[in-house]
């Protein structure tokens, strides 16, 4: 299969290119963003009865992980509210781009930093305290705040959006799984580029806004960092940008060879299992020391989970990558080989999120009804009881999830072997044994 | 080609195989057996209890801080025990394999994550799901045509 360009039919471009039905839902997303605060501080205490808890780590992640990022890249990332009020104070507009700049800082972001290794740490430290997120609203609300006020800050400091291409927590792992989508946003003929003046695509123009992301449209080879904001779109004076349908996992062909890019898949990968066994498994004292953030076992437990993401995963990897007379640096070949496990990551995450959002999901019915704790019933159903969903199909959906995201990660391996010359063997034996270990964890 | 068709459709035998085909499993004769179960924010104690296939299981929860509930996945058993208080929930471990059992009464922070687990003789579904596993990396070993032949960027896509 090849590419299918959904902008060629006048009315998805149309949609697209309108800034009004991407507008409505940036301000549907911002007052449930706000909400979700609001309810978290005023609302029960009680996580899995308060709106922000059940609608943000329940509802929300669930569409994220299991239909946004796989089918759609950065489709969230394009509707996410959080850099909105920044980018808003920084254009000095909400929707078509004013005769005259904000005369704020325009930083340009220090070339030191421009990769997603604040997003690790950032992801890291949320991971570390997860539990307690998971299970406080107030501390909840507090973190979506702060997201806000980063973002805010930051996009009076520097240009563009700086908060979601470098710092954002969720936007380094929704970046890496992108290139897994089937929906891509590339320039179709480069030739055009080469010869169009003042680059609006990069630069902006009266139809629209310089790339947010700092992408210059041309170069892009890869989902990772288009936001899919679809400012180009507007902008492109030759009708040069084109929205594609595309294969699965079409990025990954060609691999990336960053370090950065690759501790990201350790980041995600050590998660997923560390959360099957400490959230689904039946362990108390692991739990216990989780929850009990500043304790003695909390050190011990984080300990542990660094150890399991900076030594326990990319050590053995590391062999993977061996290969002697080998023409290429070894940190390469450990870095494009580690693109194999980005659809692992993913068929992770989707078999964990399968079975937290199916066993917990009858909360959202209740807190919907009464999502501020103030006694309603809106729809009737604020004093349901608690119900599994559809738990029979969990452990076949899991087993479909994790064997195939083996499969297609093998598939991965032998490409990325390829690319710097190693055998894919290793890899494909390392996937393999983290499935098993996954399938031991889940079922 | 034909080789390829033919591999392609010996492993999809070989993954029904792995699904459908009984496993040989002891079966000792059904026996009543009869658990204590602590339950205190936000574990089981044991955490893990075993049973064979058929047996009448007792469970006695016994809570000892706030109410607390156990369900079991699968089964759709379920019983509350108020603090300090035992209460008894009875069933018929029918189905084999293993399932996670739950609290299902809000009782603090961690009550999602609250969760013990039931082994009803082997657990078949892991031992299959692991077969799946390792026949997929077999075939992908066995028949490099099931998969596009890895290349590099130079040799795909030109300099």
């Amino acid at each position: 299969m090849n590419r299918i360009e959904l902008t060629r039919n006048p009315l998805i471009k149309g949609a697209l290119k309108n800034r009004y039905p991407q507008l409505a839902l940036f301000v549907a997303m911002l007052v449930g963003y706000l909400f979700a605060i609001l309810a978290g501080l005023i609302s029960t205490p009680v996580g899995n009865q308060n709106f922000s808890i059940v609608f943000v780590w329940i509802a929300w992640w669930a569409i994220l992980i299991l239909v946004a990022v796989p089918f759609f890249g950065r489709g969230w990332c394009a509707v996410c509210p959080i850099p909105l009020p920044g980018e808003w104070l920084q254009r000095g507009a909400t929707l078509d781009p004013p005769h005259r700049k904000p005369g704020w800082a325009n930083l340009r972001w220090p070339k030191f930093l421009r990769n997603i290794w604040l997003q690790n740490i950032s992801f890291l430290l949320l991971a570390l305290f997860s539990t307690l997120v998971l299970t406080s609203p107030k501390l909840t609300s507090v973190i979506l705040a702060a997201m806000l006020f980063v973002a805010l800050g930051l996009s009076m400091l520097f240009e563009r959006r700086s908060f979601c291409r470098y710092l954002c927590p969720v936007g380094g792992f929704v970046g890496i799984y992108s290139q897994t989508a089937p929906i891509e946003l590339r320039v179709k003929d480069k030739r055009v580029c080469a010869t169009c003046e003042g680059k609006p695509c990069y630069n902006g123009s009266a139809s629209g806004y310089g790339c947010p992301w700092d992408v210059f449209p041309p170069g892009l080879s890869k989902n990772t960092e288009c936001g899919l904001c679809l400012e180009c779109l507007r902008t492109c004076p030759h009708d040069n940008i084109a929205v594609n349908l595309r294969p699965f996992s079409a990025d990954l062909a060609r691999p990336s060879a960053r370090l950065d890019e690759a501790f990201k898949a350790f980041i995600m990968l050590g998660s997923a299992m560390i959360y099957a066994g400490i959230l689904l498994g039946p362990w108390g004292a692991v739990k216990d020391a989780a929850y009990h953030v500043g304790t003695g076992t909390w050190y011990l437990y984080a300990g542990a989970f660094l150890a399991v993401i900076f030594v326990i995963l990319p050590v053995p990897f590391a062999f993977c990558a061996f290969g002697s007379g080998n023409r290429h640096p070894f940190k390469k070949r450990f870095s494009t080989l580690s693109t194999a496990l980005i659809p692992l990551g993913l068929s992770f995450w989707a078999a964990f999120s399968l079975s937290f959002v199916l066993s917990n999901g009858a909360y959202v019915l209740a807190s919907v009804s009464d999502p501020l704790g103030l006694g309603w019933n809106v729809f009737g159903t604020a004093n349901i009881a608690w119900f599994p969903v559809l738990t029979s199909l969990l452990a076949p959906a899991q087993t479909l999830a994790l064997v195939g995201g083996l499969v297609w990660s093998a598939h991965t391996a032998r490409n990325a072997a390829g690319e710097v010359h190693v055998s894919p063997i290793p890899a494909i034996l390392y996937c393999l044994a983290a499935t098993l270990v996954m399938l031991w964890l889940l079922l | 080609m034909k080789i390829r068709r033919i591999g392609l459709l010996l492993l999809a035998a070989s993954g029904l195989a792995v699904v459908f085909t009984p496993l040989p499993a002891a079966s000792p004769a059904p026996q009543a057996r009869t658990f204590r179960i602590d339950a205190g924010q936000f574990a089981y104690s044991p955490s893990t209890i075993d049973v064979n296939p058929g047996d009448r299981v007792t469970i006695q929860l016994v809570s000892t801080d706030v109410v607390h509930g156990l369900y079991v996945d699968g089964y759709g058993a379920s019983v509350e025990a108020d603090p300090g208080q035992t209460a008894t929930l009875t069933f018929v471990a029918d189905k084999a394999g293993s399932f996670r059992f739950r609290c299902n009464v809000s009782c603090g922070a961690m009550h999602p994550f609250m969760i013990g687990k039931l082994n009803v003789g082997t657990n078949n579904r892991l031992l299959r799901s692991m077969g799946l596993a390792g026949l997929a990396v077999a075939g992908i070993f066995l028949l490099p045509s099931f998969l596009p032949q890895g290349k590099s960027n130079q040799e795909r896509f030109g300099a």
